[in-house]
């Protein structure tokens, strides 16, 4: 009986002592540093558009259906890109809910994208990712909305595809991950060109 | 399969041989309670604190029943420390959102799920859990059961090469130093490094961003009570008047028309009740915050695998770019790898640490490749509604890791009982899903958990030795030690307790209507949800089929329970066969002895490590991935 008790004052007490270190000076210690060193990042990595309104994170993606922007996958965090509830579609290779929904993502995309009855399309542009979060899309997605985003703006395609290019990053170290489109970045560019320059009237190529 | 995605899998393997060794050495001197390191100035003086207030000496020895006692005691008063928090969060300090308290079986679970090192979770992170819930709660047993694992396996290590002694070691010097010279500089550098990636380490409250392209939803209408509000309409019919002969009553020439309710067979009639819906405008989106790095580091280098956020290492938050993937994936295997080689420089026969990894990597490497290939040549059923066919199946997934890094991902961490995802498992092929699946009913051996995964390996080890010497006739021996009927039994009894309780929790909970209720997909995927969900449990994984609604009181109760079998169920034996191994004599190797390192050892291990899994397992994986994979050639949906 002696022993328990001894055995459970030992664990009570490394509880709290390992507490006070593990909990309290490791966190906090890595939230004065991270303050210090990478304040944006610890922050959310947030962007501001030139008025100086929060616009989102360059981490986080959102929901846009407007011609006039990039669309980013479809999303099943809450609502749609919610970024305080990120979750899956979670359903599975025979799910008749996901066919469905893939069904109907691929015909929208064609629509909105003037593409054939039959066109292939990308994975990414019509299946939910594993946050509803995800910020990028594959740059074979972004070059079939290009068409599209140029005319509803009136710019001409290579004016596009030259801001698709400046939001693309590649593998990092050149070897990592898959090559993706930022799309909340891009579309931020897009509305900085809206502001700063006149759209052009130029007829959209291809 | 890009050739440049070879080359990731090839630099993941090497960067991982070429850390096993210094880790290795760095953890012989930490699990050498007199062992010096570098960081004995900063950390030694605290290390001694602890010992002071714990009351402890660090030259105290424990025999296996003392060294488990601690272990027990200390997981159980630490198990309640989080069940208080968790239940009393709402009066505790940093929660800027003010949720509520957990429910009982809620906290239950998620206390448990932390102590055994599974971190399964029940909730919504960023929905449910305060900032203090998440920081102390949880972040406590990342560290200590993480080193509370890596102790057993040192225990069981010690007893296998100690000739004729009694004790383990101390279960709190080793708690106090695994965790301060390990877990903590480690984590700390390796948490600032997931910053400078983008990962967050705030206590702010949530941030509103203003959307530049608002949208409109539909969402339920609620009254001024918040009560749902629902359609009450009578279902009706359009039908024909008819007479008591039943042809129609005519006027004019023509039938008589009219709405008649439809019965419901018991004298009332059918009503529809649809919640309403309205439009509503979304203009912004609710950024979650927190402390995420500090434990986003952890709950890798421990393998514990527990997300801040629901989407776990999928969530940008957590994960932000494939190089913090790719060395978080490097930490999961981290410590596991190099405990190897402590098993091989402790019992000076370093081809058998080497043998053990091999053996491990093969399986690994196995695992991998067939995980991707599945993902990589994607659904055909997708592929025939218009999905390009060399993209794979990105259902679930992240671009920026695409197709292999989420297969890689998916299969180190069911490997080695880390259970963080970085893609949704649930959403993955029938076969690519079958490896996650199979590789935790393994028994979590391929790298493994800290400390989880070597001293489950040695239980394979004990038994392909005591199998080779049945095969030729010899009495077995491993590491100088007379393998007997008392180690058989004890290895035995890990491996199945464990299937009895994976196998018996899901047969329950698959002809149970609670257990059919939290399904949120039908046909043999709803029965590979459940399957999955005990596997985890039991393998102290963490990581699910996550369509599953678990957060019910059985579900909780039942997958609480199956935890806490598959640690401690597993432990207790492996002390007490490390405590029956110490006391013996070490003999020298003879003529007779089978050798445990060489191409012939690594073939049995894996061999007794498949047959095992396959056949306690195979039955129920044919109900599940194998039939789906059927299926699906079929266009078959559920």
């Amino acid at each position: 009986m002696k022993t328990l008790f001894t055995e459970l004052r030992v664990a009570l007490l490394a509880t709290l002592v390992l507490a006070a270190v593990c909990c309290g000076l490791y966190p906090l210690a890595v939230y004065g540093v991270a303050q210090a060193l990478f304040p944006k990042q610890a922050n959310g990595s947030l962007l501001t558009d030139a008025g100086g309104t929060l616009r989102g994170s360059h981490l986080l993606g959102q929901n846009f259906t407007s011609d006039s922007y990039f669309h980013s996958r479809p999303s099943s965090a809450g609502s749609g890109y919610d970024a305080a509830n990120s979750s899956g579609s979670n359903l599975g290779p025979t799910s008749r809910k996901l066919a469905d929904a893939i069904a109907q993502n691929v015909a929208d995309y064609r629509q909105q994208n003037g593409l054939a009855t039959n066109a292939v399309v990308p994975a990414d542009a019509v299946t939910a990712s594993a946050s509803g979060l995800d910020p990028h899309i594959s740059p074979a997605n972004a070059a079939l909305q290009a068409d599209r985003v140029a005319k509803a703006r009136r710019l001409s395609r290579q004016q596009v595809d030259e801001l698709i290019r400046s939001n693309t990053e590649g593998p990092d170290w050149g070897l990592l991950g898959d090559p993706r489109v930022n799309v909340l970045e891009l579309n931020l560019s897009l509305d900085r060109l809206g502001a700063s320059a006149p759209a052009s009237t130029s007829k959209p190529s291809i | 399969m890009k050739p440049l995605d070879a080359a990731q899998l090839a630099l993941f393997v090497g960067i991982l041989a070429l850390i096993t060794k210094p880790l290795g050495l760095f953890l012989v001197r930490v699990l050498d309670a007199n062992g010096r390191t570098w960081l004995d100035p900063v950390v030694g003086p605290l290390e001694r604190l602890t010992y002071r207030i714990l009351g402890i000496r660090s030259s105290a020895q424990q025999d296996w029943r003392q060294y488990t006692a601690s272990l027990l005691a200390f997981s159980l008063v630490s198990c309640v420390f989080s069940y208080v928090i968790l239940r009393l969060q709402d009066r505790l300090p940093l929660n800027p959102q003010g949720f509520a308290p957990m429910s009982d079986h809620l906290a239950f679970n998620t206390a448990v799920s932390f102590t055994t090192n599974t971190n399964w979770q029940s909730y919504v992170g960023e929905a449910t859990l305060s900032y203090f819930s998440q920081m102390v709660a949880l972040t406590l047993h990342n560290f200590t059961s993480a080193a509370a694992g890596i102790a057993i396996a040192a225990a069981l290590v010690r007893g296998m090469v100690g000739s004729s002694v009694r004790t383990l070691g101390n279960f709190w010097v080793d708690l106090v130093r695994i965790t301060y010279y390990l877990l903590l500089p480690a984590t700390f550098v390796f948490a600032l490094f997931l910053v400078s990636q983008g990962v967050v380490q705030n206590f702010h409250l949530y941030t509103h961003a203003k959307l530049s392209d608002p949208f409109t939803i539909q969402v339920p209408l609620s009254d001024s009570n918040g009560v749902p509000v629902m359609t009450n309409v009578v279902v009706t019919v359009h039908t024909a008047r008819l007479q008591a002969d039943g042809t129609p009553v005519l006027k004019d020439g023509s039938a008589v028309w009219e709405d008649v309710p439809v019965s419901d067979g018991h004298g009332g009639v059918v009503r529809t009740n649809l919640p309403v819906m309205v439009d509503q405008k979304v203009d912004e989106q609710v950024i979650a915050q927190g402390p995420v790095a500090s434990q986003a580091a952890i709950k890798m280098l421990g393998t514990n695998g527990g997300g801040f956020m629901n989407a776990n290492a999928a969530h940008p938050f957590e994960n932000p770019t494939p190089l913090s993937n790719f060395v978080q994936m490097l930490s999961i295997f981290a410590i596991g790898s190099a405990l190897t080689y402590y098993l091989g420089r402790v019992s000076n026969n370093q081809a058998h640490g080497w043998s053990v990894w091999a053996a491990m990597m093969v399986l690994f490497l196995a695992g991998t490749a067939v995980c991707w290939w599945a993902e990589a040549r994607g659904n055909p059923i997708h592929q025939a509604l218009g999905i390009a066919a060399d993209a794979g199946n990105m259902e679930g997934k992240e671009v920026r890791f695409g197709i292999f890094n989420s297969a890689l991902f998916a299969t180190i961490t069911t490997d080695a009982s880390c259970g963080a995802v970085n893609s949704m498992h649930d959403s993955f092929t029938a076969l690519g899903g079958l490896i996650p699946l199979f590789n935790l009913q393994l028994g979590e051996v391929v790298i493994g958990g800290v400390g989880a995964g070597l001293y489950g390996m040695l239980v394979f080890v004990v038994l392909g030795v005591f199998i080779a010497g049945l095969m030729v006739g010899r009495t077995p021996e491993y590491l100088g030690k007379k393998i007997q009927a008392y180690e058989v039994k004890m290895a035995m009894l890990a491996l199945l307790v464990l299937t009895l309780s994976t196998l018996g929790f899901t047969a329950w909970a698959a002809i149970s209507p609670w257990g059919l209720a939290g399904l949120n997909n039908s046909g043999p995927h709803g029965f590979s949800e459940i399957f999955y969900a005990y596997s985890s449990a039991n393998a102290n994984n963490g990581s699910a089929f996550a369509g599953l609604t678990a957060n019910t009181p059985w579900y909780n109760i039942t997958l609480g329970l199956a935890m806490l079998v598959g640690r401690f169920l597993m432990i207790v034996p492996i002390l007490a066969m490390a405590g029956s191994l110490a006391r013996k004599r070490t003999s020298p190797p003879s003529l007779g002895t089978f050798p445990v390192s060489g191409t012939t050892f690594v073939i049995l291990l894996i061999g007794t490590v498949l047959l095992v899994g396959a056949l306690n397992y195979l039955p129920g994986l044919a109900l599940g991935p194998i039939v789906e994979h059927f299926l699906t050639g079929q266009s078959q949906l559920f």
